[in-house]
């Protein structure tokens, strides 16, 4: 029993190592350079969206782009400093649904599908980005 | 039946797909009941992939095949809102070993009540009914069944959490599920002695290995109303492909337990559903 509980630990140990030096999501998302591409992507695909599109009328596009690159960096761990209003002050007006929601998860699932990022990656950015619904849904 | 709903399913995937918002896989695979779920549980999922203001149909054809006996099922369904869903299916289960076949038709009604699959920190919760009637209760009668039609009320919760494990998402689920049915109605409702609902407890576990795979298990728990015969519980353990939005495969390999006095059923599960 021992012994097998030793060889599990040494297992777990060897697959925790083989993806050390264990890369931040910052740097798994391809840094600067990977989160502003994935951000083109997404505002590539809203853009494409006749669904959701209509709520970008008034946005100052260039900010937003700026805002939410630094909003993904803070994020993942990258050195940068989101300087953008709250979720809910900045949603607030917009009366988003669900289905804007899920239309702009899809985007961004396709945003990183492009960059390659991996699946590991999408999900620990996705992991972080879903609490967000509340503050931006129905306000 | 199988062939019918295979052939219109065909003509169905060449039509254009309607809205269907939701992130691929949240609307999970068709049970053999017709209602979104895993194989044999139903989850609090909406089948297909509408959101808000948004409506899909679903057709569904799942073959189990065990030592002695095959079941076919097929159906099809309606979602809207990601909040209602409607199913029909007919269920054929073939006596390969005892001979002659029962078959029973399962309408059902899902309503969800509460919470986002992914992202709420509630889980999705939903309430589900399926009314289900005999079509061959002769035998079922003769082997003490009371009544040859019967209502499942299930509550079921399911909540994905993304980056779970190793960076995949996990899903889990459970149901509660009050029942009247011998091994899930295919042997009628109730006993000599009493038709009253049993309370069961159903669920189910799955992976997402990558945007299209999950792999996963699946516990139902049964009565054990009928004399003649044990009943037991079902376990399964799963792969489903979601190919697209329109289209996934589910296969598994079921444990289905003594079935009729004949011991220990076990064999291969195959479902194919659209989606449009
Ligand atoms: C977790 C999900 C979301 C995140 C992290 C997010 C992030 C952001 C950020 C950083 C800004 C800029 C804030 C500022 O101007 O100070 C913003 C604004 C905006 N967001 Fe979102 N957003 C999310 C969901 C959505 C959804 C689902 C939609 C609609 C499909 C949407 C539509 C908008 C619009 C239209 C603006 C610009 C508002 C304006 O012009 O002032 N957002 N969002």
């Amino acid at each position: 029993m021992k012994t097998r509980l030793l060889v599990a630990c040494a297992l777990l140990l060897a697959l925790g190592c083989s993806q050390t030096p264990s890369q931040s999501l910052y740097q798994q998302l391809g840094e600067e350079a990977g989160i502003a591409a994935i951000t083109d992507g997404l505002l590539h695909q809203i853009e494409h969206d006749p669904l959701i599109v209509g709520h970008f009328r008034d946005t100052d596009i260039p900010r937003f782009r700026r805002l939410l690159i630094e909003q993904l960096c803070e994020l993942s761990g990258g050195p940068c400093q989101y300087s953008g209003a709250t979720m809910e002050e900045s949603h607030t007006g917009l009366h988003l649904t669900t289905r804007d929601f899920d239309r702009l998860v899809n985007h961004l699932i396709t945003a990183m599908q492009q960059q390659k990022v991996p699946y590991s990656a999408q999900n620990r950015l996705l992991a972080m980005l879903a609490p967000m619904y509340p503050e931006v849904i129905d306000r | 039946m199988i062939r019918t709903s295979l052939v219109l399913l065909c003509c169905l995937l060449t039509l254009p797909a309607l809205a269907s918002s939701r992130v691929l896989a949240t609307g999970g695979a068709t049970s053999i009941e017709g209602s979104a779920g895993g194989g044999i549980v139903p989850w609090a999922v909406i089948n297909g992939y509408g959101s808000d203001d948004e409506w899909s149909i679903q057709a569904f054809g799942t073959r189990v095949a065990v030592d002695d006996f095959t079941l076919h099922a097929a159906g099809l369904g309606y979602s809207w809102d990601n909040r209602w869903e409607l199913s029909y299916a007919r269920q054929q289960f073939k006596l390969d070993t005892l001979g002659g076949q029962l078959r029973q038709d399962i309408l059902g009604i899902k309503y969800r009540i509460t919470g986002q699959l992914l992202y709420t920190a509630l889980p999705q919760i939903s309430l589900g009914l399926q009314y289900k009637r005999h079509l061959d209760f002769d035998l079922p009668a003769l082997v003490g069944a009371r009544s040859r039609s019967g209502v499942d009320l299930y509550l079921a919760a399911s909540k994905v959490w993304l980056d779970a494990i190793a960076g995949r998402n996990l899903l889990l689920n459970g149901t509660v599920r009050a029942t009247q049915a011998n091994q899930t109605g295919l042997l009628g409702f109730g006993n000599e002695h009493s038709n009253r609902h049993r309370l069961m407890f159903e669920g189910s576990a799955a992976l997402l290995l990558t945007h299209q795979l999950a792999v996963g298990v699946e516990f139902r728990q049964k009565p054990n109303r009928l004399a003649f015969a044990d009943e037991q519980h079902w376990r399964d353990i799963f792969v489903a492909w979601f190919v697209n939005r329109k289209l996934s495969v589910t296969a598994a390999y079921a444990d289905l337990g003594d079935i009729a006095g004949l011991p220990s059923q076990q064999g291969w599960y195959l479902s194919v559903e659209g989606s449009w």
